[in-house]
């Protein structure tokens, strides 16, 4: 509570905050949503923005402000999981490598390199077109947190390699603690704020690929997300129609995220250590 | 020798080992996936309603699973594999089909190729000028607007900037194309009129691609130069009564450019990927548009060349970097 109370002083980091929790509360909102969104036709086509269609409704006959509340909680369950799964390999991977050293280190290290160099966007692309139209949230969030832990897992080795150093590790190997021991009890109060704050940039990186895929029309289409949202007004031509509010609910909301969940992660790595802007370099 | 031995020759070895887990990667894929490529491939033709007597199916299934490379046992397809690529052979594309996946290739490449480092190489000099000068006068007022605006493109996703631009200057203030990389029908020749055509089409992707990347190499290269900023050999040379803008090119500059570098070789792989979107969105034609209509085809071949093609290209390009570093760097180049 402290640090949240730390890190609200940080003008940015209370604008993020406040836009985060609004999205949280649209996506409760879908709980109580009066549509089906995989329903079709439920309500007048093509209305602009007007009382009780308050962000107005598609061509496809659904209520944007509703159908919204499910593609933002759609997306930030999807990016949840896929920064969970990604967040186990990095820590796995960066303990291992940081903490063992030698040939480990070296083997591993080159594996997240290829990770990082690799166009994974291509691989799974390729995943997505292989299994089209048949991937679900859990699906989409396994994959891409099965590809997204490489350049996390560089991040925690180096603060285990840091933290390797110090003294107190010393007294606990010497005081006869084991692997396992030390791994919990000195190394992971360390490592959770850095783990937190890199969850939230994989999270940004999550969805930004699940709009991707979707505009390229690989996913589950009739799940309601932010990039499935895209996908279908730009596929009923929604601009040149002049259907402005259908395009612009999903482009704004997208926007609104991805710069709140940034300056989340900005302000809390700045928070826990200066030297993090650093390492956050090359980061693209 | 030592150079050779410490510098050169582990990153030759990385750069073909990196090669070796990527194709492999492609080459796992597909046989991971509990989809038969040849089924829905005569599924595929079955379900337009032609008649196939059960010779002739068997004749297909044998003729492409050889396409495929799907014949013998793992390991002799693995081989194979590789022997094809090392060829430059991937089959013909099953989109345009009896054309080959690599002169598809081959048409679009230059495309890309020609954007990317056009992009990559204006925004990383562009963005770094930019940061140094913001990390070192960090009070000016531009300096404050370049960070704010950095602040809410960075985190902008390749695609909604692109459509974004794409509505603006196509749409709402038509002074650009709506996409393509020329006229349709043109040719290309090295005239005047000609270039100035390509160009126009070639603005807003790339318009798109530098924005973002300016915005990234900037707040990189701020940092960095806050850092150097204080360092001793610069105020040393602020007492020597140095002009400021001797300080920031020669002393500052210099320093700062060299993480700098390591991060250019880094992002390309990045970047190859916002590219791809990039001409999608604008429909230009380079490897993202073949890319998109390997996807809506279900041109596997396409696709599977596609990828092995960016993974050469790309660790080439990185290998490049890394071995121009020690120009720029005089600790690595008299280890």
């Amino acid at each position: 509570m402290r640090t949240l109370k730390d890190l609200l002083r940080d003008g940015r980091f209370r604008f993020a905050f406040t836009v985060f929790l609004v999205l949280l509360a649209l996506s409760v909102m879908s709980f109580f949503s009066p549509y089906d969104p995989y329903r079709w036709n439920v309500v007048p086509r093509d209305l602009p923005p007007q009382w009780p269609h308050v962000l107005g409704t598609t061509s496809t006959g659904q209520d944007l402000f509703w159908l919204l509340t499910f593609a933002v909680r759609n997306s930030l369950t999807m990016s949840l999981i896929a920064s969970m799964v990604s967040r186990v390999i990095a820590i796995i991977i960066g303990l291992t490598a940081g903490h063992k050293g030698g040939k480990t280190e070296k083997i591993l290290m080159f594996l997240s390199d290829s990770f990082l160099i690799i166009p994974l966007l291509l691989i799974i692309l390729m995943f997505a077109v292989m299994v089209k139209g048949r991937m679900n949230l859990l699906g989409l969030g396994l994959l891409l947190g099965v590809f997204g832990w490489a350049w996390d897992a560089r991040v925690i080795r180096s603060q285990v390699l840091s933290l390797r150093e110090r003294d107190f590790t010393y007294t606990a190997i010497l005081s006869g603690s084991s692997t396992l021991a030390i791994v919990f009890k000195e190394y992971m109060p360390f490592l959770i704020p850095l783990v937190f704050a890199t969850l939230i940039g994989n999270m940004s990186w999550a969805i930004g690929m699940e709009i991707v895929l979707a505009i390229l029309g690989v996913l589950n289409l009739e799940t309601p997300m932010i990039g499935t949202m895209l996908y279908w007004a730009i596929n009923y031509q929604s601009i040149l129609l002049g259907y402005w509010w259908w395009i612009l609910t999903p482009v704004t909301t997208s926007v609104f995220l991805f710069i709140a969940l940034y300056l989340m992660s900005v302000s809390i790595s700045e928070y826990l250590d200066p030297r993090m802007r650093i390492q956050r370099i090359g980061r693209a | 020798m030592r150079f050779f031995k410490t510098y050169l020759l582990p990153r030759i070895l990385m750069y073909f080992l990196v090669i070796v887990v990527g194709v492999t990667i492609v080459f796992i894929i597909p046989r991971l996936l509990p989809i038969d490529p040849i089924q829905q491939m005569i599924g595929q033709i079955t379900s337009t309603g032609a008649y196939l007597d059960p010779k002739t199916l068997d004749y297909m299934i044998e003729t492409l699973k050889e396409l495929y490379g799907l014949k013998g046992t793992l390991w002799e397809q693995y081989w194979g594999f590789w022997r094809r690529l090392l060829k430059g052979d991937f089959g013909p594309s099953y989109y345009q089909f009896p054309v080959p996946v690599i002169s598809l290739i081959r048409q679009s490449l230059p495309w890309t190729l020609g954007l990317l480092l056009t992009t990559t190489v204006v925004s990383w000099i562009l963005g770094n000028v930019l940061g140094a000068l913001g990390g070192y006068f960090p009070q000016k007022s531009w300096a404050k607007i370049l960070d704010v605006i950095s602040m809410v493109i960075r985190p902008m996703p390749y695609y909604v900037l692109a459509l974004s631009l794409l509505l603006l200057f196509a749409y709402l203030i038509p002074i650009f194309p709506l996409g393509g990389g020329f006229l349709i029908g043109g040719r290309i020749s090295f005239d005047l009129r000609s270039i100035l055509i390509l160009l126009k089409h070639a603005f807003l992707p790339a318009m798109s691609l530098i924005l973002i990347g300016v915005f990234l190499w900037f707040q990189a290269m701020k940092l960095v130069v806050q850092s150097v900023k204080n360092e001793d050999f610069v105020s040393y040379a602020r007492l020597g009564g140095l002009s400021q803008s001797k300080i920031v090119s020669r002393y500052v500059m210099r320093n700062a450019m060299l993480p700098q570098i390591t991060g250019l070789a880094l992002s390309l792989g990045q970047i190859f990927s916002g590219a791809l979107i990039t001409e999608i969105v604008f429909s230009y034609p380079g490897l993202g548009t073949l890319l998109y209509n390997a996807i809506f085809t279900g041109d596997y071949n396409l696709l599977m060349g596609i990828m092995t093609m960016s993974i050469f290209v790309i660790t080439t390009s990185i290998l490049v970097i890394d071995l121009l570093y020690p120009i720029f760097d005089p600790r690595v180049r008299y280890r």
